[in-house]
């Protein structure tokens, strides 16, 4: 064991431990550890703002754009005055009898994020995976692939290739009738909404895993942490 | 009101063993060593097909979308892709959607492009730092690169850093936009990320994207793998172990499969104990 030296590892070791006994049970330590993120974070997030957004997109060009406009030249630069502006008029909500000219910024940037928003959806999401839905049920390329796998183990894999897109039709098919809510869900419709439940079960497992997975590392992070970097004990 | 048996106990133990056990499993190979196969997937295959089909002098724009809540996960994937673009001498143009993602991006930059490959700011690589606006800087960026970042990371303005300051013989700048980089690498943690930059940016400026992203994100990403709007994809440690091992870099991409492993073979056994200790009670 070879304790660490460096005085932040100690402060990022103590910090660890007391936002982990929340795990034990909530507790002054774990609270105390919680508020000093959310202060230290809070400072961070705003220096950044004014560093890199305000200073660069907005007090420079518009800084810029006064100096040429009293050369006697009209740039661009100033429009963005606009933009500190509408910043400015969200504020007023700060005063309650005062907030009415906050909707206007803010109904212009519902506006255009919704713009963005289903513009995306529409052709990165909707559009490209409908076509990409659109495959024959039996992969000719796959059929082949089979064919020509030799050994059990490549033949089970190129097996299982074939499946692919028929598994891949009757999910997003028994899917979609699942969420098809004008037709009691009895009899063959009940047995197709079914799969669909199996369908939707199996992703959220699949999700479920992935995420235990994002889990187990974190944890593991802090340990190496605890155990390397600040105990220095010999670990792999 | 009968009292509950062994079994009714211990269908209700305390989280706290569960989170004592975890920490066991999680532990183990910190200290055991714990050999186990690591088989490359095709979606981190093609994830380093696609960086190893760069050529020297070709320029990706390198997204950092992420911070210290999901540094585990995604600093392997950062530093294991920072070095394999250098080591094909490729010219990085990086920035972050997510204001926490700078720093993190700076230290990837300074130990791989500078420190290990002697690489130079501002001619090889640069840091443009942090925007706000989501989706409009994505789609903005497609326009032009300096009208968003008129100053990179440290102030210093765009037209004075060579990579960007080039112009074309027609007076254009060389580069400013996302027809004039190969490539888009995203490393994402969530919104916005790579989902959004698929939606805005894949499909309007038809430039390929590959991404290394958060285990958490990684089933929905899929689908865009399928559909060719992505060009490969690390999900999550597994991932960064996989193109670690494709890039001949162990780190702790690596490193932590084993106690991945352990810790869930920890979780399936427990949800077995729990699953079965339900159907007992319950027939009682």
């Amino acid at each position: 064991m070879n304790l660490s030296g460096d005085i932040w590892v100690w402060v990022a070791a103590i910090l660890t431990l007391a936002i982990m006994s929340y795990l034990y049970k909530d507790n002054p330590i774990y609270k105390f550890a919680e508020y000093l993120f959310v202060g230290v974070a809070s400072g961070y997030y705003l220096s950044i703002y004014y560093a890199n957004v305000m200073v660069p997109n907005l007090f420079t060009p518009v800084g810029d754009g006064v100096k040429a406009l009293g050369g006697g030249v009209w740039t661009w630069d100033l429009w963005r005055l606009v933009a500190l502006v509408l910043g400015l008029m969200l504020f007023s909500r700060l005063i309650p009898k005062f907030g009415w000219p906050s909707r206007w910024p803010m109904g212009l940037l519902v506006g255009a994020y919704s713009g963005l928003a289903i513009m995306g959806f529409a052709q990165g999401d909707l559009l490209a995976q409908l076509q990409d839905s659109l495959i024959p049920i039996i992969d000719k390329s796959a059929l082949s692939a089979f064919g020509d796998a030799s050994g059990m183990t490549n033949k089970f894999l190129a097996f299982l290739n074939v499946l692919s897109h028929p598994i891949l039709i009757i999910g997003l098919l028994s899917t979609l009738y699942y969420f098809f809510f004008s037709q009691e869900h009895t009899g063959v419709s009940g047995k197709v909404a079914k799969v669909g439940i199996w369908f939707l079960m199996i992703s959220f497992g699949a999700s479920y895993g992935f995420t235990v997975m994002a889990r187990v590392t974190l944890a593991l992070d802090r340990l190496r942490f605890l155990f390397g970097d600040w105990l220095g004990l010999n670990i792999l | 009101m009968s009292e509950p048996t062994k079994l009714q106990k211990l269908e209700k133990i305390d989280r706290r063993w569960v989170f004592l056990v975890m920490l066991v499993a999680v532990s183990i190979p910190l200290f055991v060593s714990v050999d186990l196969p690591l088989k490359v997937t095709p979606a981190a295959q093609s994830f380093y097909d696609s960086i190893e089909a760069l050529q020297p002098g070709d320029i990706v724009y390198y997204a950092a979308d992420y911070d210290p809540g999901s540094k585990p996960e995604l600093d392997p994937m950062l530093m294991a892709t920072l070095d394999h673009l250098c080591r094909k001498d490729v010219k990085i143009v990086s920035a972050c959607l997510w204001p926490a993602a700078p720093p993190l991006l700076e230290a990837g930059l300074n130990t791989v492009a500078v420190e290990k490959y002697g690489k130079e700011y501002g001619v090889d690589f640069v840091h443009l730092g942090f925007k706000e606006g989501k989706e409009n800087v994505m789609v903005q960026l497609g326009k032009s690169f300096r009208d968003v970042f008129p100053q990179d990371y440290y102030g210093t303005k765009v037209e004075d850093i060579p990579l960007l300051a080039q112009k074309k013989a027609n007076g254009e700048w060389m580069v400013d936009k996302f027809d004039d980089v190969k490539m888009i690498v995203n490393i994402s943690a969530g919104y916005p990320g790579t989902k959004e930059w698929v939606q805005q940016v894949r499909s309007r400026y038809n430039i390929p994207i590959i991404s290394g992203c958060t285990a958490v994100s990684a089933p929905e990403y899929y689908t865009y793998l399928r559909s060719d709007q992505l060009s490969g994809l690390l999900g999550g440690l597994s991932g960064a172990a996989e193109y670690e091992d494709l890039v001949n870099l162990p780190g702790f991409g690596i490193q932590g499969m084993a106690a991945q492993s352990l810790g869930h073979v920890a979780i399936i056994l427990m949800i077995l104990v729990g699953n079965i200790l339900y159907f007992i009670n319950s027939r009682k």
